[in-house]
């Protein structure tokens, strides 16, 4: 349980930056307030998009379920409070490409009027798989900024035992310290929350990694630690090094053990969870309360009242920057996430998301692209404090070629644009931009090739299919001439008609031969009529007669 | 003497039964180069390059029929990688063949102006439009190669060319702009490649 027990190791490069911590501890998490309209949008996790179970126009309770989990690499989004959906549409949300996606919009009702929840009493009683059930319908995904499901992670697998349980308190990235709060105030949930995921994993052991630059919240763990009794969870304290916070980072730090290239945690027996998603998973299974909203920080020289407030997901930001005092001076930028892997907002009307840990109002644009980038001196500054042993440079010759075949011999993949190597640059060089910018490029060619590799196939069945359609017609046509040659037998079709016609007059005439046909109406005729009949017999005959003489008569001669 | 000669036929029927049992065993189907040519070339199928599909100017390149240059949907990118296949020098994209186009595009029915009259079905080389005669007609955008083909046979102009949606799962990263860089690194940057 103590620290100066456990052995701790290092991670190559890293930096030691300006904390900025101070400026948003220095008052409680403030409580939550309900803002005038909630944006929710239905991705805000890595996975599919959740799927939309209301209408436009329904009434909605807080933690009712709004959108279910699409697929298995998804979760459920919850109604952060209660209120009336004012629409399903399409909103900027906050995202690096500034893109609209579909948001559910919640009208609040000012109630804050609850579903029923479910608590199931002991988590003991439940087995780690109904633990993981409850996990994704609550809604939980990796707090620490990447936004994973968490049930997901908490599931090894059969063939695979948990030997670690890495517990990321580290919070390295300056300014942000929504979980340093979150230690110092909720220690004993934080506690709680890892036992569960310790039983859903049954993993045996865990591990607290916590920087050395938060005496009160390790102080506060540690108290939390001892109350609930000696057991198998560790509390350790790390040097204050960016990026300890780093998932990969914090393992080796922890254990000495390194996690393979374009591999996961879990392949060496290590799985690792931020503790803010502890407190949540505490949340879900005691009290059955789904992730509605989380602690986010509010820092920079651009906020009157920095601090760490609880803040429903889905509220807008510059509603929560007004609820807080607003802005002070002149705000130049404004970003989502650490200075050093956060990203900067177009605009302040968007809503805080599941993943959003911190809000930076900066009075001087920090990392603006390109404009200052001087040529590089190949000083290797960059590869000296790279934390994943790349070579920067090499990678930035590569992505600046678009070279993207060679780029992945250099392992651009291991990067985990910490932005170490960018801060380092003397010539000012946006490095991560470039990996940032490889990395997409090389998953768009890879669709590309699945795209065409699947549109060859179609083609190609579909050659296949007019093939077969051609020999199918061919083979029906060849059979009906076959048909009509067997019947023809012998005898030519002139013949054959002919013959048809002999058939048929043969049969009229036996027909005939039967019931003679007589007319009636020249029976009982009178002299005066039989006389008319034959001046009329005798007239046609006359007729019949004249017509023979002429040439083309040749009907009546046959 | 004897002796030699038996041998070597000995030898010779030895290495003929193995070359060809091997020949059977390792049998490979179709041209293993016109495979290669055609997975890199971008399956649009669209005959812009004056050949009924990808297959058969893969095929044209590997008699040597057909140059590299003559796919506009795959354009530099896909000459290049044909050139380093190749072993041949890269060139341009030949106009005769079209303009490599900007942005990727699909084709959408206007529902309302389709009368079914089934010519665009028969013009997809995917198998992307969906429809019966006299019935409405759709595209499924997703199996969409945007190779246009449906557009000239339609009797009633009631397809259209728009471009594809960039979704967050799309989304790339902008370069950061190499303009803005000096360029001393540009020459650098070349001459490190």
């Amino acid at each position: 349980m103590s620290s100066n027990k456990s052995k701790l190791w290092s991670f190559p490069g890293g930096l030691h930056l300006p904390g900025h911590k101070e400026i948003s501890t220095r008052q409680a998490i403030g409580k939550n307030f309900i803002p005038s309209k909630l944006i929710l949008p239905l991705q805000q996790h890595i996975g599919e998009p959740s799927e939309v179970i209301i209408e436009t126009g329904d009434r909605v309770l807080k933690g009712q379920v709004i959108a279910r989990a699409n697929g298995y690499v998804s979760v459920p989004l919850h109604a952060p409070t209660s209120g009336v959906i004012s629409s399903i549409e399409e909103c900027a949300i906050p995202h690096p490409s500034g893109l609209a996606a579909p948001c559910i919009i919640i009208e609040p009702d000012n109630k804050d009027e609850w579903i029923t929840l479910d608590k199931p009493g002991s988590y003991k009683d439940l087995d780690p798989s109904a633990l993981r059930n409850r996990i994704r319908d609550a809604g939980i995904v990796g707090l620490g900024g990447a936004g994973f499901p968490s049930f997901i992670k908490l599931n090894p697998g059969a063939r695979t035992a948990v030997d670690e349980l890495v517990i990321n308190a580290a919070e390295c990235e300056p300014y942000i310290t929504c979980d340093d709060m979150l230690m110092r105030e909720l220690a004993d949930e934080i506690i709680q929350g890892i036992r569960i995921m310790q039983h859903a994993l049954q993993a045996r052991r865990c591990l607290i990694g916590i920087e050395d630059n938060k005496p009160q919240a390790y102080e506060a763990l540690s108290n939390a630690l001892r109350e609930s009794g000696k057991d198998t969870i560790e509390l350790i304290s790390i040097p204050t090094i960016y990026p300890a916070g780093g998932e990969k980072q914090l393992i080796k730090v922890l254990t000495g053990k390194e996690s393979p290239s374009q591999g996961l945690p879990l392949d060496i027996g290590v799985v690792c969870q931020n503790v803010g998603t502890a407190q949540a998973v505490y949340q879900a299974i005691i009290n059955g309360k789904p992730l509605i909203s989380r602690i986010m920080t509010l820092t920079g020289e651009g906020i009157k009242q920095p601090g760490n407030h609880e803040v429903l997901i889905g509220t807008p930001v510059d509603e929560w920057i007004q609820h807080c005092g607003g802005y002070q001076d002149s705000v130049k930028q404004l970003v989502m996430g650490g200075p050093m892997m956060g990203f900067n907002l177009a605009t302040d009307q968007l809503p805080v998301l599941k993943t959003t840990n911190c809000l930076l109002a900066l009075n001087e644009a920090a990392n603006s692209p390109a404009i200052n980038a001087m040529p590089c001196i190949r000083c290797g500054a960059c590869m000296e404090v790279c934390p994943a042993k790349l070579l920067p440079q090499q990678l930035y010759w590569q992505a600046f070629a678009k070279d993207f075949d060679k780029i992945q011999d250099y392992k651009l993949f291991d990067c985990i644009e910490c932005g170490c190597c960018s801060y380092v640059c003397p010539s000012q060089i946006p490095l991560v931009q470039y990996y940032r910018f490889a990395k997409t490029e090389i998953w768009a060619q890879e669709r590309d090739k699945t795209k065409s590799d699947h549109a060859r196939d179609r083609h190609e069945f579909r050659l296949e299919r007019l093939e077969k359609e051609k020999q199918e017609r061919e083979e029906r046509m060849r059979k009906k001439k076959a048909a009509l040659q067997a019947k023809k037998g012998t005898t030519n079709e002139k013949d054959a008609k002919k013959d048809a016609i002999a058939d048929a007059l043969a049969r009229v005439k036996a027909k005939q031969k039967q019931n003679p046909a007589e007319s009636k109406n020249i029976d009982n005729l009178t002299d005066e009529q039989q006389q008319k009949i034959n001046d009329i017999e005798s007239r046609r005959q006359k007729q019949d007669s004249s017509t023979e003489k002429q040439p083309d008569s040749n009907k009546t001669a046959e | 003497m004897l002796t030699a000669i038996i041998t070597m036929c000995a030898l010779a029927a030895v290495f003929g039964l193995i070359l060809g049992f091997v020949a059977v065993k390792f049998h490979i189907e179709g041209d293993p180069v016109v495979n290669k040519v055609d997975a890199l070339l971008p399956q649009t199928q669209c005959g812009q390059c004056g050949y009924p599909g990808c297959r058969p100017y893969a095929e044209a390149i590997t008699k040597g029929e057909a140059d590299i240059n003559q796919c506009p949907p795959g354009g530099e990118a896909t000459i290049d990688a044909l050139a380093d296949l190749l072993g041949v020098d890269s060139k341009p994209l030949n106009p005769e063949n079209g303009t490599e186009a900007e942005t990727k595009t699909v084709v959408i029915i206007d529902e309302e102006i389709c009368i079914g009259c089934t010519l665009c079905i028969q013009a997809c080389p995917v198998d992307a439009i969906l429809g019966a005669a006299k019935q409405m007609h759709t595209v499924i955008t997703d199996e969409c190669t945007g190779c246009d083909l449906c557009i000239p046979p339609c009797p009633v102009e009631c397809i259209y060319i728009v471009p594809v949606k960039t979704e967050l799962t799309t989304w790339k990263w902008p370069s950061p702009d190499a303009n803005q860089i000096p360029v001393e690194i540009q020459q650098n940057g070349t001459g490190t490649k």
